[in-house]
């Protein structure tokens, strides 16, 4: 497999392509990008994920790989150097841990927020907040206290996992016209999401957020109505 | 050095909770095992899962960690004997994908036809039954979803082997016959005559009467309403 070609289907504005591209980049490893339209499927798309049909998929040779997280620990496997997780199994199965909460419980919690109904609303952002509040909680006083990142001095898996998608946040906030994630209930988020925008890897690789924030503001317009 | 002091929280019917008695048993792992009730938590449980508050939760020299797929992951990495998972990157990340998809599209696919009636009953089965015959598709030809000896996807999959009899005798149909799945009726019965795997299943008739209770109690509280 050394040396094999690394292919990546994705979608611009997809944070779970953005996480793949990240590791990639973080890595120092080449690839080829194919950008899908997901409403006209690509052949090769289809045959590399035919169980899911969903981007990202990750074709290193003639192996595809889907799922981000997965391919994120694929690629951490098989490039050793700059890694992404950390090497104790304790700290692994704790970044593991939160990165299963971002995508099993907070992500949805958000998600939530967007399929309410006026009354429901406020409920829906409570909870979504609840759950910030674990990962506050880790950064203010918990796992990674006095961390600039989750993963420490440099970017690890749950910066990335939570980091890459949070222009939904932003956008649904213009939309909903509400403020979600505030500065002053979560200063220690807040500040570690500004290091995350700042790093250079990120404003490589991450397509502008505006350019971001203006497709899924486009997204949820259509939605609402 | 203190001796290392390994304990388990879970209940007696959870699936995710065997994983983890099934990985720790492969591995020669000794531990204690607490039953949870988990009506009424146990501030044991309350502290070792403040997020989530479920089973399982693997205590290990004072550290806990929950959720089964770290765990798992978790006793792999610091129990090096028998391993789990595969050396080879892609064969691993071809583990991960196959238990998740049996934690995240077959397992919500088979409750939903447990909990249907009448014409989305028919849907449900169609949809588990896809799932089904994607399973027995990357099965095909192997003794184990890991190969010759069982791993982290069969371990995953495992819950099917008793989960999926215990269907079939209270909905009254036949799920997975050999006719239909050749290599995933043959991975049953290799799953559970495998040492350590054996005998290891919560008893079929306490399990029988917990889920028809759970379908009826389910049943009442949706009926009246669409």
């Amino acid at each position: 497999m050394e040396g094999a070609p690394l292919k990546l289907h994705g979608m611009w504005a997809s944070f779970y392509v953005h996480r793949v591209q990240l590791v990639l980049h973080l890595k120092g490893v080449e690839y080829e990008y194919v950008e899908e339209d997901l409403s006209n499927k690509s052949r090769a798309l289809l045959l590399q994920n035919p169980v899911h049909k969903k981007v990202p998929v990750l074709l290193h040779g003639d192996r595809p790989i889907a799922e981000s997280t997965i391919i994120i620990e694929y690629i951490d496997e098989f490039w050793r150097e700059k890694p992404i997780l950390p090497t104790d199994p304790y700290e692994r199965a704790v970044v593991r841990f939160w990165c299963h909460f971002v995508d099993d419980t907070l992500r949805p919690s958000f998600g939530a927020i967007l399929r309410s109904s006026a009354e429901g609303q406020g409920a829906a952002v409570d909870n979504f907040r609840q759950n910030l509040e674990f990962l506050e909680a880790e950064l203010r006083d918990g796992f990674c206290k006095g961390r600039k990142f989750f993963g420490g001095e440099r970017i690890g898996l749950l910066d990335i996992v939570m980091g890459c998608g949070l222009y939904w946040n932003s956008a649904s906030e213009d939309v909903l016209g509400l403020k979600i994630i505030d500065q002053e209930s979560f200063p220690f988020f807040t500040s570690w999401f500004e290091s995350f925008n700042e790093a250079k890897e990120v404003k490589e690789v991450i397509p502008p957020t505006e350019k971001l924030v203006e497709y899924v503001k486009g997204l949820l317009q259509k939605m609402f109505n | 050095m203190a001796e290392a002091e390994v304990k388990l929280l879970g209940t007696w019917s959870s699936p995710f909770v065997l994983r983890i008695k099934w990985a720790l048993k492969l591995k020669g792992v000794e531990y204690d095992f607490i039953e949870e009730d988990l009506q009424n938590k146990s501030p044991l449980l309350l502290k070792y899962n403040p997020v989530h508050k479920k089973v399982p939760v693997l205590v290990h020299d004072g550290k806990s960690i929950a959720e089964s797929y770290v765990i798992l992951e978790y006793i792999d990495e610091t129990w090096k004997e028998n391993p789990i998972l595969p050396e080879d990157p892609y064969q691993r990340a071809m583990a991960r994908f196959w238990s998740k998809f049996g934690d995240e599209k077959f397992l919500p696919s088979m409750w939903k036809f447990f909990i249907s009636q009448g014409e989305k009953r028919e849907e449900a089965l169609v949809s588990a039954s896809e799932n089904l015959k994607i399973l027995e598709g990357e099965l095909k030809g192997k003794k184990f979803f890991n190969g010759e000896t069982l791993g982290f996807a069969d371990i995953s999959l495992g819950w099917i082997v008793d989960t999926v009899s215990l269907l079939e005798e209270i909905m009254e149909l036949k799920m997975i016959d050999e006719q239909r799945y050749p290599s995933l009726s043959a991975w049953m019965k290799n799953f559970s005559d495998f040492p350590g795997i054996k005998d290891s299943f919560p008893p079929q008739e306490r399990m029988l009467t917990k889920y028809r209770t759970l379908r009826e109690a389910y049943f009442a509280t949706t009926r009246g309403t669409n």
